[in-house]
C-alpha cells in the first residue's frame, strides 16, 4: 500500500493553564490515505480539535511528527510551513465567527491568493469566481456584500469557498455543520462530497455527531480524552463496534426514530479532566469491562479484524 | 380540561426592519402529565413560544391570544399572581445552564431561596430537600455540591443543578427548552433520561422544545412541527414519524443523516431557506421550497385541521 497522505506518529499536544499541563492529545497514530474522508469522533475536551489545528501547525506539538506527503510539518517554520499550508487548508465550525465581518465576500475568497503570491488581480478575481461557483453562489449578487447579510449556511459556503481557492490537496473540517440546521446541514454536506469529488480531495473530518460522520466517511477514528480508542472503517465501526466507548457512543445516539425505546441508564458518567487523566486506560473510569490490568496498563492500538484497530484490555466481540 | 391551551397564541417584536411576528397564531393543548415535543429550526418561533407561555417575553413584544393555565389566562394576570404560578405550577430549564444559574451565588443557596420562596419550610427543611433533590437528579456528593458554585460543575452537573431547582417546587407543566443542545451526546443521554424518569415520576407534564428529531423521538407522547411561526403538523409522536403529512415534516425527516445507509450516501435536501419573518406572505410559508406546491398555496394559508385520530396539519396538498 502506498504512504498516506497525512501520517501523524505519536503526536503530543499539551497546553499549559494555570501552572497545570493539559493533556490535550497524548500520543496519537494516525494515517489518513489519499482520497479518503477519515471521521474523527469523540466528545468535547476529547483532543480531535487540537489534533487537527495541529495538523496545520496551528498549534505547535509538543512531540511527536506529522509528515504530509512526505514532508515533516512538525519540522518545518516560517515561509516553508507556509508554503505547505497552501495545500492543507481548515473549515471551521462556526461560519459567522470565522469570516471578517468588516471585508466584502469578495475579499474575504481572495485572501489565500494574495497570501499566496497570486499577483494578477484579473487572475484572482476569475479564481473567485470559478471557486464561488463551484460552492453555488452566485458571483454577481454575493461578490460584494458583508457576512453578515447571509444565513449561517450561506457563510459555511464562503468558508468553504475560501478553503477551496488555492486547490489544496487535503482539508481539516473541523465541525463543518455542527452550527447548521438540519435543512441546511444536508446541503453542506452534499457539497462537500461534490467538492471532494470534484478537486479530488482528502478530508479529515471532526464531529461529534456519528450520523453526521457516518455520512461522510471511509473509516472513523474514536477518541476518548486525548487517546484513540478505535480506528475502523465505517461500517465495522457502526456494526461491529469493538471498544466499549465506541459502544456506548452508539447507544447514545437519540435515534429518529420511535419504535426504538431510548435504553435508560446506558450511559454513565462524564470524562474525567484532561489535566489529570486516569493511569492505564482513559477510558476505565466509565467503563463497564474494566479491572485492574486497565488501571496499571495503557492499552495499545492494535489489529483485531481486517483494517480494525483498537485500543482496549477486554475488546467488544461479535456485535 | 387541558393543563395548559394556547388559543390563537401571537408574538410580535419590532425590529427596526419592521414587525417581526414570531409566534403566528397558535393553537395548542396538552394535558396533565403529557410530554409534547415541538421541533423546529433556528427561527421559527419555538423559544418565543416557551417564552410566551411562561410569560418572559422582551417587553417589547406584543402579545396576541390566550394563554390558558388550568382554565385561568395566565396572561392577564398581576406580577405577583404570576410569581406564586412559576414554581409549583410552571418550571422551566434552559439551553445554557450556565446562563440560567447565578454564576456568584453556590447551588445551595440557590436551590434554598427557590425552595423558601415557594414554600413554607425552614432554613434546615429546605437545605434538607436541597441535597435530597441534588441525590435525585444523580449529582454525586449532594452535600459537598450544596457548597460550590456553578463554575466548579461540569456542564452536565450544571443542567442537573438547573433540573433540581426547577423541580424543588413540584411543578406541574415543565418547559426544557433545548435542554440538551450544549451536551455532549453521553451527557444528552443521562439528561433526557434524567428528564423522562422525573416525568413519569411526578405525572408532570413536559415541554421538550428542540431542534433535534432524534430528541423527540422515543421520549414524547405527542410532536408539534412549528415553521415559521406556526405549527405546521402535530400528532402522537409515532404517527407523526411513521406517516408525516405535511411536506416539510417529510422534509426534515428526510434530511437526517441515516445510520444503517452507506458512506457517502446522498442526503435529500431542502433547497432555499425559511422566509424572512419580518415579510407577510398571504400563502403557505414553506411554499417557496416545497417541492408539492401548485398555485393554490401561495394564495391562503392552510389552517392546522382536519384532526384525524389526533393527527393535524397544515397543508393543501399533504401527503
Amino acid at each position: 500500500m502506498s504512504a498516506p497522505l497525512l501520517e501523524v506518529s505519536d503526536l503530543v499536544v499539551e497546553y499549559r493553564v494555570g501552572g497545570r499541563i493539559v493533556h490535550a492529545v497524548s500520543g496519537v497514530s494516525l494515517g489518513v490515505r489519499r482520497g479518503e474522508t477519515l471521521g474523527l469522533v469523540g466528545e468535547s475536551g476529547c483532543g480531535k480539535s487540537t489534533l487537527g489545528r495541529a495538523v496545520l501547525q496551528l498549534t505547535r506539538s509538543t512531540g511527536g511528527e506529522i509528515r504530509f506527503d512526505g514532508h515533516s510539518l512538525t519540522a518545518m517554520r516560517g515561509e516553508t510551513l507556509r508554503k505547505m499550508r497552501q495545500r492543507v487548508q481548515l473549515i471551521f465550525q462556526d461560519p459567522i465567527a470565522s469570516l471578517n465581518p468588516r471585508r466584502r465576500t469578495g475579499d474575504i475568497i481572495a485572501e489565500p491568493l494574495i497570501v499566496a503570491g497570486v499577483r494578477s488581480r484579473a487572475e484572482r478575481d476569475r479564481r473567485v469566481r470559478a471557486v464561488m461557483e463551484a460552492v453555488g453562489l452566485d458571483p454577481d449578487t454575493v461578490m460584494n456584500r458583508l457576512p453578515s447579510e447571509f444565513s449561517g449556511g450561506q457563510c459555511q459556503r464562503i468558508s468553504i469557498a475560501r478553503a477551496l481557492v488555492l486547490e489544496p490537496e487535503f482539508i481539516v473540517c473541523d465541525e463543518p455543520v455542527s452550527a447548521l440546521d438540519v435543512s441546511i446541514r444536508a446541503q453542506i454536506l452534499n457539497l462537500l462530497e461534490d467538492m471532494k469529488n470534484r478537486y479530488g480531495l482528502t478530508l479529515l473530518f471532526i464531529a461529534h455527531d456519528l450520523a453526521v460522520v457516518r455520512a461522510v466517511s471511509d473509516r472513523v477514528a474514536v477518541m476518548y480524552l486525548g487517546r484513540l480508542c478505535e480506528v475502523a472503517p465505517t461500517d465495522a465501526l457502526f456494526v461491529r463496534p469493538a471498544h466499549p466507548y465506541s459502544r456506548l457512543l452508539l447507544d447514545a445516539i437519540p435515534m429518529p426514530d420511535p419504535d426504538i425505546r431510548p435504553i435508560e441508564g446506558v450511559a454513565v458518567g462524564e470524562p474525567p479532566s484532561p489535566i489529570a487523566p486516569p493511569s492505564g486506560c482513559r477510558f476505565r473510569t466509565r467503563c463497564p469491562r474494566a479491572d485492574a490490568i486497565c488501571a496499571s496498563e495503557m492499552p495499545e492500538l492494535r489489529l483485531l479484524a481486517p483494517e480494525q484497530y483498537v485500543a482496549c484490555h477486554h475488546p467488544l466481540t461479535g456485535s | 380540561m387541558s393543563l395548559l391551551s394556547l388559543e390563537g397564541l401571537t408574538v410580535d417584536l419590532p425590529t427596526p426592519r419592521g414587525n417581526l411576528r414570531a409566534v403566528d397564531g397558535v393553537d395548542l393543548a396538552l394535558a396533565a402529565g403529557q410530554t409534547l415535543g415541538i421541533v423546529g429550526e433556528s427561527g421559527c418561533g419555538k423559544t418565543m413560544l416557551s417564552r410566551a407561555i411562561l410569560q418572559l417575553l422582551p417587553k417589547r413584544a406584543r402579545v396576541g391570544g390566550r394563554v390558558m393555565f388550568e382554565g385561568q389566562d395566565i396572561s392577564k394576570l398581576r406580577p405577583d399572581a404570576l410569581r406564586r404560578l412559576r414554581g409549583p405550577a410552571l418550571a422551566v430549564v434552559f439551553q445554557d445552564p450556565m446562563t440560567s444559574l447565578n454564576p456568584v451565588l453556590t447551588i445551595g443557596t440557590q436551590l434554598v431561596e427557590t425552595l423558601q420562596a415557594h414554600l413554607a419550610v425552614d432554613g434546615r427543611e429546605a437545605v434538607r430537600r436541597g441535597v435530597e433533590l441534588l441525590a435525585a437528579v444523580g449529582i454525586p456528593a449532594p452535600e459537598q455540591r450544596m457548597g460550590q458554585y456553578p463554575h466548579q460543575l461540569s456542564g452536565g452537573m450544571r443542567q442537573r443543578v438547573a433540573i433540581a431547582i426547577a423541580l424543588s417546587c413540584e411543578p406541574r407543566l415543565l418547559i426544557a427548552d433545548e435542554p440538551t443542545t450544549a451536551l455532549d451526546v453521553t451527557v444528552q443521554a443521562q439528561i433526557l433520561d434524567l428528564l423522562a424518569r422525573e416525568t413519569r415520576r411526578r405525572h408532570m407534564a413536559m415541554i421538550l422544545i428542540t431542534h433535534d428529531l432524534g430528541v423527540v423521538a422515543g421520549r414524547t407522547d405527542e410532536v408539534a412541527v412549528m415553521y415559521a411561526g406556526r405549527i405546521v403538523e402535530r400528532a402522537p409522536t409515532r404517527a407523526l414519524f411513521h406517516g408525516p403529512r405535511m411536506p416539510y415534516t417529510e422534509a426534515l425527516l428526510a434530511a437526517i443523516p441515516k445510520l444503517d445507509s452507506a458512506p457517502h450516501t446522498r442526503l435529500p435536501t431542502i433547497e432555499g431557506r425559511p422566509p424572512d419573518p419580518t415579510r407577510r406572505m398571504p400563502g403557505c410559508a414553506f411554499a417557496p421550497r416545497c417541492r408539492y406546491a401548485e398555485g393554490d398555496c401561495v394564495v391562503g394559508k392552510p389552517g392546522l385541521g382536519p384532526v384525524d385520530a389526533g393527527h393535524e396539519f397544515a397543508c393543501w396538498h399533504p401527503r
